[in-house]
């Protein structure tokens, strides 16, 4: 069965179509990459799949691990395992970063019938996988993105997505704003959490996270439909031919 | 023999003649101030967000005998002298010898009193504008005066507990007025922390005044929470005078009260005083609760500081005046002010007015107010991690409020207030109603 099943996916923001038709299945195990030119509907995308208010599906289903998604709410998305790593990741002020994580993990938890994680084993599993991100104790201590940089903000949605090892993995633009080292370590996070039973969904404007992350399949959006789909060699000749030709297609 | 006024409130007061003369004198122009200017109407500038009609049309009686007072369970652990005023008298106090280097005198005693307490009541809290403080000058029976003599560092906090009986709302039994009376004097160099908790269950109206004064390099951890029953009027001022180098910390939480007038005013006045006056209002239902202050920079090379947060839920209202005075010698003043509120519901309303009269040329002086919803941006990414949307309002409310709880330097007292606003949040948050919540 497919972990994800999106099927003729329309979807309006304050009464204007954005997504007209999104048809895409992605397996167990497998990582899609969706590309596509700046307004194309790519972080629509991302938002209706993981439950924010104020995006209208007018037609079409989504089905997550055999359920309807869009029954779902948010928070219940999340438990059922799907991760938006964001494009901005939002400052928290006055929230502790490991306060936040624990209380994510222990939402999963009970929703599992499992009680709270225990402190120590929790401060173990967050230090251990905090230092492959290079995130410091000193940054767990602080409130959530406040005063971050852009690199650490990215870092600090990996270190969530590891904690928290969601069946589906979807990565808004995490390489935008990074610089080539962040990039690096930022793709080596998310490489790690490659899993026969995890699957990635890889949303970028650019072909060189791809160079790291590499995709099963390649899918170019493009005025709110998917133009075409190929292995990861289209993502190549998008990035020799750019998105010229789709913007005229859609005309 | 009782006092037979006809102004409002005041019958069956003490009576004036009789008392010592040091008291009398004080009632004698308490009770003429209080009879030229009268309640404060709509008109009156410094009342104008808080409507007093409600309160006005109650005939209060005294609220009469010692009644038993439980200490609040968040403070369970703390290790305090205690104090209990019932119905504004003083009723217990824990330690029969208290600690050394502190006086407790009963203010329900007037004949015996000290000189250090005849000569400080009545000259830090100013009558003129201020009805009610003139009001509870003229009636209040009892209460407390608390001494921490020169360089005494106390070990301990004292608990204040003053809890008011009220009559029964149900069937319009009569309400009853209390006017609790507290003096601190804080000597040259010693060192104290006061925590004083407002209870009191059906319809009453509690009118507290206490005057604190801070003695040269002295130090002042002044602590209130004010959880008054939702059928209370609470009409409390604190005014407070700091001398050189002294160091006042006063946080003030309000959570009860059907309506509430908090209103702090301080006097630097000497150099180098560090005076803080911050707090945090969480309101729910119909409540009204007004913080109003008084920042009176009177000499120079003082610093202020005031951080308000409130949180309000269904149909409450807040009202925040905060006024800082700078006199035309208190140059190099350094002050900041600031008040944040959050509506929780779009039947909820906050007046914010702060005001700066700056009349020195050398100051540094800042303030700001903000009135927001919960961000819809914050909430959505605390979901996106798992988090039930009604936790993830808890978290982001408690993270708001933790910025002026962590204000309050004395740990034990801070723990405490954390507590309170955590059981606030349970309450009134946490799956409750809020009122169209957004």
């Amino acid at each position: 069965m497919a972990l994800l099943e999106i099927e003729n996916l329309h979807v309006e923001v304050g009464g204007k179509p954005i997504l007209k038709g999104i048809d895409l299945v992605i397996e167990p195990g497998e990582v899609h990459a969706i590309m596509g030119p700046n307004g194309s509907g790519k972080s629509t995308l991302s938002y209706v799949l993981s439950g924010r208010d104020g995006y209208e599906v007018t037609d079409g289903s989504i089905r997550f691990d055999g359920k309807d998604l869009l029954a779902m709410a948010a928070d219940e998305r999340a438990i059922a395992g799907i991760f938006l790593a964001f494009q901005y990741p939002v400052e928290l002020p006055g929230v502790a970063g490991m306060t936040f994580l624990k209380e994510a993990l222990n939402a999963r938890r009970k929703a599992a019938g499992e009680g709270e994680v225990d402190a120590m084993t929790f401060l173990k599993l967050v230090r251990a996988k905090a230092k492959t991100l290079g995130i410091t104790d000193e940054m767990l201590k602080r409130a959530v993105n406040v005063g971050f940089s852009g690199g650490e903000k990215k870092r600090n949605e990996i270190l969530q997505m590891a904690v928290l090892e969601p069946k589906l993995c979807v990565l808004d633009e995490t390489d935008s704003g990074l610089d080539i080292d962040a990039l690096k370590i930022v793709s080596e996070g998310v490489n790690a959490l490659r899993d026969p039973d995890r699957s990635m969904l890889v949303i970028t404007h650019y072909q060189r996270l791809l160079e790291h992350i590499q995709p099963d399949r390649v899918h170019v959006l493009a005025h709110g439909r998917i133009r075409r789909s190929g292995g990861k060699e289209l993502a190549l000749e998008l990035e020799a031919n750019g998105y010229a030709g789709f913007a005229e297609e859609a005309a | 023999m009782t006092n037979t006024s006809p102004l409002p409130f005041l019958a069956e007061a003490p009576a004036i003649d009789g008392a010592p003369e040091w008291l009398a004198l004080l009632r004698r122009s308490a009770v003429a101030r209080y009879g030229q200017i009268g309640l404060p109407g709509p008109r009156t500038e410094a009342w104008k967000f808080t409507n007093l009609n409600a309160l006005k049309a109650l005939q209060p009686v005294p609220a009469t005998g010692l009644g038993h007072i439980e200490r609040p369970d968040v403070f369970a652990g703390l290790d305090a002298t205690e104090l209990h005023i019932s119905n504004g008298a003083l009723s217990v106090f824990s330690g029969d010898v208290p600690p050394t280097g502190l006086e407790i005198v009963d203010l329900g005693d007037p004949d015996t009193v000290p000189a250090w307490v005849s000569e400080t009541l009545g000259t830090v809290a100013a009558i003129d504008r201020h009805p009610f403080a003139a009001l509870n000058t003229a009636a209040f029976i009892g209460g407390v005066a608390i001494r921490v003599t020169r360089g005494t560092m106390l070990e301990k906090p004292i608990l204040l507990l003053a809890d008011t009986q009220g009559g029964e709302t149900q069937g319009g039994e009569a309400a009853t007025i209390a006017h609790p009376r507290v003096l601190v004097v804080v000597e040259e160099g010693a060192v104290a922390d006061l925590v004083e908790v407002h209870t009191g269950a059906g319809s009453h109206v509690s009118n507290t005044v206490v005057e604190v004064t801070v003695g040269v390099g002295a130090r002042l951890g002044h602590y209130k929470w004010q959880a008054e029953g939702v059928d209370a009027f609470h009409l409390a001022m604190t005014a407070v005078r700091a001398e050189a180098k002294a160091t006042y910390d006063n946080f003030a939480l309000s959570t009860g009260a059907r309506l509430a007038r908090n209103e702090i005013r301080g006097e630097l006045a000497g150099g180098h005083v560090d005076y803080r006056v911050n707090g945090a209002y969480m309101a729910t239902g119909d409540q009204h609760l007004d913080t109003t202050t008084l920042i009176d920079h009177a000499v120079p090379d003082c610093h202020s500081q005031e951080i308000y947060k409130g949180v309000l839920a269904g149909r409450s209202r807040g009202v925040f005046q905060g006024k800082i005075l700078v006199r035309p010698n208190a140059q190099k003043t350094d002050g900041y002010q600031m008040n944040r509120a959050l509506l929780l519901s779009r039947d909820a309303e906050i007046d914010s007015k702060p005001e700066l009269e700056i009349y020195a040329d050398d100051v540094k002086c800042s303030h700001g107010a903000t009135v927001g919803a919960l961000d819809d941006d914050q909430l959505f990414y605390l979901m996106a991690r798992g988090i039930e949307r009604e936790r993830a309002r808890a978290l982001l409310i408690g993270a708001y409020l933790d910025e002026a709880i962590a204000t309050i330097e004395r740990a034990p007292v801070r723990e405490a207030f954390r507590a309170v606003v955590d059981a606030w949040m349970q309450a009134n948050v946490t799956g409750a109603d809020t009122g169209g919540a957004p």
